[in-house]
């Protein structure tokens, strides 16, 4: 395999080099732009699975490292903040098997509802970060971020970003898949039981740790030197370092690879060659602040480019201290809901009750343009239900009433089942109504399985959470389920009679997503062995 | 070589990503060293999908600066004044009245017809862009979209031989 020339997404690289490094686990939740990682690890021959959310992701990973196997943890930036809490304290623990947990992030919001910088996370967590330029160094960090957290038993974070994850650059991999530890179990209670008495050696000993990689990365992390002309000399991470190196090719540069803990004595010595130090970055000014507060003088970006990704264009602004206002982007037509999308209907009644809709994250989410007009809260995953409650209980009645929480299949197993365990506990004096938009499939990311469509990443068959049994057993009032038989007007009806009554609801809308129903009934037929052998489900769409 | 810029551009559902992906694996075929950049997510959903393919000796960033590219291949007409800024002075526009509708039924590869007519002025072996297609498309659509390719570069020679 070694000199093959492969041209690869910078997620398909991250795959590929999981599998050549002997992963033996992939677990994650679908997410723009991380999804494709997972599913191509499966379909290479990885051992890659879909948790409800990115909490219970990091906890199964976390697990597997602990019994000594390399493993993947996959999801976008914002998933990061559901795996906040395990995260934090795993960085204390000493894991066994490598442990990479990615975090692809959305500069621009291509497809996010933020754009939240996740190098904040490195420093708050204490866990060594990598950042890979392209494809090539996406495959080459997998592999030493592996060798990192096996060296020094610490979760690493490869951090990639929309334009790592989803440009196709080319990748030689490397000659061999080496073979990696096997798992078994070994007891090491002071190391991976988190009391007050062993976290506090713990805490010291991940900053040891920390020192311990930063001196590592002094003398020989992956750093790369442009030398160039003396009077402009770069700093940049990521996709920025590949767009600064366009934008001035006659310019000394820095770029860091492993960006935490940073080589600030290289960085500083590179300082002390040049006249000019300008520190090129997406997002937020990470760098450059630690630059600064290790004494090192360095010029940032103007506040502007805070905002949305860095391309050419910008980097040149940035180098001639342009803050003039940026040409407008051409506005392009906005995405919609596909023709014949179950979503509709449902946006169509809440539209027509003049509903107070708290929705969520999904294709529903475009409820809220015309002609539908009909959602006014979209915050995080699983915020509908809790929103929607918190609003029913101070609004008076009148608008209360007309309060309804909406809330996707995939959204509602990742993080609205404890939304449904509030409304029971804490039910409004107006009741509550929660829909379920269940339309088979995690359509939002292109069409990923989860707990409630009874079928693995793979698409092969698994046990199946029943949302209305779990609303039965939760305890709430009146629970409905409307098929895509139903008319429009008996969801109409439904919806009306529910929400006059002063009882907690749920009604699950079950009707599949138009783009998924082909395959979900190939898969189907799949499971019950009724598909020729070569048969395929790529077939099954044109 | 210098590098070259493409970019291809349309609504969700055209084709626009594997258009991109064709020509990408071509120029790769081709031994170029390649970038291609796009943004997914809320494209399948009929909105505006753009994709920047660039190849030469040594591409840096994946994506097109503003003005810069070479060519642009633009899939639906209403797209084609949104996407304009990125050609520089003195690129080429493909766009879809190059075909006439009448004679060119195949909607469906309407992508793969237009990188036919770009294959004029791309220096990309014919035997590269082939392979990419196979790669790329189901087998069942090669020789369609075999035929859609040729019929593209017919095309556009013809118009270029007119002017
Ligand atoms: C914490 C977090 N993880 C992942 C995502 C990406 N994401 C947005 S919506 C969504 C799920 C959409 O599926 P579903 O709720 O079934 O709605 P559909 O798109 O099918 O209508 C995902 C995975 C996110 N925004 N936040
Ligand atoms: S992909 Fe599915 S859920 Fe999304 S808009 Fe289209 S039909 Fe609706």
């Amino acid at each position: 395999m070694t000199g093959e020339r492969l041209l690869l997404s910078g997620d398909d690289a991250v795959a590929l080099a999981a599998l050549h490094a002997g992963v033996r686990l992939g677990t994650g939740y679908p997410g723009t732009p991380s999804t494709e990682i997972l599913e191509t690890f499966d379909r290479l021959g990885g051992q890659a699975q879909w948790s409800p959310n990115e909490k219970v992701a990091l906890e199964v990973g976390l697990g597997s490292a602990f019994a000594g196997a390399r493993t993947l943890v996959t999801m976008k930036h914002v998933g990061l903040n559901v795996a906040a809490d395990p995260l934090f304290t795993a960085a204390y623990t000493d894991i066994l098997g490598g442990l990479i947990v990615v975090s692809a992030d959305d500069p621009g919001m291509a497809s996010s509802q933020n754009e939240q910088d996740n190098r904040h996370y490195a420093r708050a967590a204490a866990l060594p970060m990598l950042e890979p330029i392209d494809s090539q160094q996406a495959y080459d960090f997998t592999w030493l971020g592996f060798e990192i957290s096996e060296r020094w038993k610490i979760p690493v974070i490869l951090r990639v970003t929309t334009r790592v994850c989803h440009a196709k650059t080319i990748v030689r991999p490397r000659a061999t898949a080496q073979s990696s530890p096997q798992p078994s179990f070994q007891r090491d209670v002071p190391a991976r039981v988190m009391i007050p008495a062993y976290a506090k050696p713990a805490h010291q000993r991940l900053r040891q740790k920390l020192a311990d990689i930063a001196a590592w990365n002094e003398a020989e992390g992956p750093v790369r030197l442009d030398a160039g002309d003396s009077k402009l000399g770069i700093v940049a991470t990521g996709i920025s370092a590949v767009h600064a190196r366009e934008a001035a090719p006659e310019a000394s540069q820095l770029t860091l690879g492993l960006t935490y803990p940073l080589p600030l004595e290289r960085i500083r010595t590179f300082a002390a060659g040049v006249e000019r130090l300008l520190v090129i970055e997406e997002g937020d000014p990470v760098l450059v602040d630690s630059l600064r507060a290790a004494g090192i003088p360095a010029e940032g970006k103007p506040e502007m480019y805070r905002f949305g990704e860095l391309n050419v264009a910008r980097v040149r602004r940035i180098l001639a201290g342009d803050t003039s206002p940026e040409p407008a982007p051409p506005k392009g037509k906005p995405p919609e809901l596909c023709q014949g999308c179950s979503h509709r209907g449902v946006f169509e009644v809440l539209r027509d009750l003049n509903c107070i809709v708290a929705g969520d994250i999904g294709c529903y989410t475009l409820g809220v343009l015309p002609p539908f007009s009909a959602m006014d809260t979209c915050v995080c995953m699983g915020a509908s239900i809790g929103v929607g409650l918190g609003m029913r209980h101070v609004l008076p009645e009148e608008q209360a009433r007309r309060v309804v929480s909406v809330i996707g299949d995939s959204t509602f197993v990742h993080s609205g089942i404890t939304g449904l365990a509030e409304m029971v506990y804490n039910p409004p004096s107006t009741g509550h109504l929660v829909l379920i938009l269940d339309n088979g499939t995690t359509a939002m990311t292109g069409q990923q399985e989860h707990p409630g469509t009874g079928r693995l990443l793979d698409h092969s068959p698994t046990g199946k959470i029943s949302f209305e049994a779990l609303g039965r057993a939760m305890g709430i009032q009146n629970v409905h389920v409307v098929s895509s038989q139903d008319k429009e007007q008996s969801l109409r009806d439904l919806i009306t009679g529910l929400l006059a009554k002063s009882e907690t609801s749920l009604v699950v809308t079950r009707q599949p997503c138009v783009l998924a129903a082909p395959k979900i009934r190939f898969y189907e037929k799949a499971a019950t062995g009724q598909t020729t052998p070569d048969s395929c489900a790529a077939d099954v769409v044109d | 070589m210098k590098v070259k810029n493409v970019v291809i551009a349309g609504l969700g559902g055209q084709g626009v990503l594997k258009a991109s992906d064709i020509l990408a694996d071509a120029a790769f075929r081709a031994g170029f060293d390649v970038k291609k950049s796009e943004l997914h997510g809320m494209s399948q959903r009929g909105g505006s999908v753009s994709s920047d393919v660039r190849y030469g000796d040594a591409v840096l960033s994946p994506m097109v600066p503003p003005g810069e590219a070479d060519v642009l291949v633009v899939l639906e007409a209403t797209q084609v004044e949104i996407n304009r800024p990125t050609l520089r002075a003195g690129g080429v526009l493909i766009g879809p009245d190059l075909l006439d509708p009448e004679a060119f039924k195949n909607k469906k590869s309407l992508n793969v017809a237009l990188l036919g007519a770009a294959s004029t002025i791309l220096e990309i072996p014919e035997e590269d862009w082939l392979a990419a297609m196979r790669a790329n498309l189901a087998e069942k659509l090669h020789k369609l979209n075999e035929q859609s390719f040729a019929t593209g570069r017919a095309a556009a020679l013809a118009r270029s031989s007119a002017t």
